[in-house]
């Protein structure tokens, strides 16, 4: 029997739980509360007053192909973030488990991107890949290729998607070593004896068995490509070129500080609200049921 | 089927020695149960039958051909583990079925096969269960199972009852020893309960410190253990050991003498070889124990039948035994 612990009166829970509620009151519930107030206004040119437009900013947000566009730029992005940054973390924490000497260092190694921030890191990524002083564009120029993310908006999207993946890289390892490492040694080997290769051993036993890892780093990463990303972007490409890659969060930022639009900034961050609480629900109701075992 | 001989088999992890040079040839449909105390390299030995430890020194070979540098999957044995080791996120069919399906078995025989199985272990109303709606010893069972389908060369038990309970532990003995006729397929088991081991074995191997001290028949071996180890270590409850100097009669070059339990009465005072007091008994009903204290502070129990009459606690006792029966070890533990 679970033992239930209860309070006498009502005081003290309450009391116990305010830290909390007040946080998210503060933090959450009121800059999105003031989000969905201010996306039913267009303020006038001059930032002096506003006018209620009802579901106007909504209306035409759906109706502007710039931000369609961003809708796939995000698709585009988050997919690739997401793969990129869990394919590569499955990779290494797949050596590392079968490392025995230095596995310490190795996985120590791998841990430090992670403590890099992102604006740092995109920064970072900015100055290897630099059209003009970049390490990287320079050696790619002696094999004759003319790197420029600055006008080519495949290389730019190329650029961020490395830069916000590779941060996350060390998250994404360390969950999947811990994932690797609580698969029992024995099953393994039963599935060795049984005549399974290591690639069969890792197709029809290990990744299976890695499923509940793998589903929450790919809500988790997915919900980073779409927010957290702001700052590799905001270093590297500012967005551009040619809104090449703009993201939704990006598009956020951009129209309502830089264009001064809040109406229809407040209404992006609305939906983007929305459809990251959808692709969750999605995940959770149809990924999350197959991934149990 | 097949004869396994291991040759001289050593093992180091580094610069410690774990298993010093074992040799057995087992005969094909033979059962071998390799048994010793936690570390003696009883599993060790068996995981390198099995190809999951890389070998040091010496050679195995698996119906005649040397198998040192052959993967565990190209052995074609089957193994048992200790935790069962199924495949949590599949059904029962499936986990029986896994080995043949990447031999790529054809369906209909994969099937069949599973099914016979199934039918031999009693587990054909739980087919489509996962592992964990399974009790310990259904799912034993599926670990046999997914080792029978197969039809190895080889068995390879890991100490695999040794998480059921006691009496799911003496019927799931039974059948392992049952099916093990039946299929007349080999068979190396590990354990560290000697019970195991001397009704399962056509042979056992007694190891202790990574050598195998002795290699025989159970009763051969309990009547006629060949070192202090094996001496103390096979028969239930344990064999009193004295050093021979206590004892008028024996050999110069015996240092202890071992008395079994059984071998050992309560006496007269005429006939005595030892004196102690009893300090208590444990009735077993069929037999009791009775434990004594000897001057030297050392215990000694005696085996005795369960209607004779018990020392009262503290009662001087006077203990007796034919000298045939006592076995004499030489200061390095040997048989003399």
């Amino acid at each position: 029997m679970e033992k239930r612990v209860t309070f006498k009166g009502w005081l003290l829970p309450m009391l116990l739980l305010l830290p909390q509620v007040i946080i998210t009151a503060v933090f959450f519930f009121y800059p999105a509360g003031q989000a969905v107030w201010q996306s039913l206004f267009i303020p006038d040119p001059f930032g002096l007053k506003s006018q209620f437009v009802g579901l106007g900013n909504f209306e035409f947000l759906l109706n502007d192909p710039f931000y369609r566009a961003s809708f796939l730029t995000t698709a585009i992005f988050s997919t690739l973030v997401t793969l990129v940054s869990m394919g590569v973390a499955l990779f290494l924490a797949v050596l590392a488990d079968r490392l025995i000497k230095g596995s310490g260092a190795y996985r120590t190694l791998l841990i430090w991107p992670y403590a890099v921030a992102p604006a740092v890191a995109g920064v970072l990524w900015l100055f290897m890949f630099n059209t003009r002083v970049g390490v990287v564009s320079w050696y790619l120029g002696l094999l004759g290729y003319d790197w420029n993310h600055v006008l080519n908006g495949n290389e730019a999207m190329g650029l961020v998607v490395v830069a916000s993946a590779w941060g996350r890289i060390s998250y994404n390892f360390l969950f999947f070593l811990a994932g690797l490492q609580a698969i029992p040694r024995s099953v393994i080997e039963a599935a060795a004896i049984d005549g399974a290769r290591f690639w069969t051993r890792f197709r029809t036993i290990v990744f299976p068995l890695l499923s509940p890892t793998t589903f929450f780093l790919l809500v988790v990463n997915i919900v980073y490509a779409f927010f957290e990303t702001f700052g590799v972007i905001h270093t590297i490409t500012s967005g551009g070129p040619q809104q090449s890659t703009t993201i939704l969060v990006y598009k956020v930022f951009s129209d309502g500080f830089v264009g001064q639009d809040l109406g229809s900034s407040a209404a992006q961050s609305v939906i983007l609200l929305f459809v990251v609480g959808l692709l969750t629900v999605v995940q959770f109701k149809y990924i999350e049921r197959r991934v149990h075992y | 089927m097949a004869t396994i001989t291991l040759d001289n088999i050593k093992k180091s992890f580094g610069k410690t020695d774990v298993i010093h040079g074992v040799s057995i040839d087992i005969e094909d449909g033979e059962f071998i149960v390799i048994v010793g105390p936690s570390g003696c390299g009883k599993s060790t030995l068996l995981r390198m039958v099995a190809g999951l430890e890389t070998i040091t020194g010496g050679e195995v070979q698996i119906g005649g051909t040397r198998v040192n540098e052959t993967e565990p999957m190209d052995r074609d044995i089957a193994m048992v583990f200790q935790n069962y080791a199924l495949y949590p996120h599949m059904s029962v069919f499936d986990n029986m079925a896994y080995g043949l399906k990447i031999a790529k078995t054809p369906k209909s025989e994969i099937a069949e096969r599973v099914a016979v199985a199934a039918k031999m272990l009693q587990l054909e109303p739980y087919l489509t269960r996962r592992p964990r709606e399974l009790s310990g010893g259904q799912r034993q069972r599926v670990a046999m199972g997914r080792a029978i389908v197969r039809k190895p060369k080889a068995f390879l038990f890991d100490e695999p009852l040794s998480n059921l309970d006691a009496k799911l532990r003496v019927q799931m003995r039974l059948e392992i020893k049952a099916l093990q006729r039946e299929l007349g397929i080999t068979a190396l088991y590990v354990t560290h309960d000697q019970v195991e081991a001397m009704t399962l074995a056509d042979r056992m191997i007694v190891m202790n410190a990574g050598v195998a001290d002795q290699i025989g028949a159970p009763l051969e071996v309990y009547a006629n253990p060949l070192t202090e180890f094996v001496a103390g270590f096979i028969g239930s409850p344990a064999t009193n050991f004295l050093p021979a100097a206590a004892l008028p009669g024996t050999p110069a070059s015996a240092a202890r003498v071992g008395i079994r339990p059984e071998h050992a009465w309560l006496s007269t005072e005429g006939e005595a070889r030892l004196t102690g007091t009893a300090v208590y008994s444990e009735a077993l009903g069929a037999e009791t124990l009775v434990h004594l204290r000897l001057p030297d502070g050392e215990m000694f129990t005696i085996r005795q039948d369960g209607a004779r009459a018990q020392p009262a606690e503290h009662q001087t006792c006077h203990v007796a035994w034919d000298t045939d029966q006592q076995m004499e070890f030489d200061e390095a533990g040997r048989r003399i």
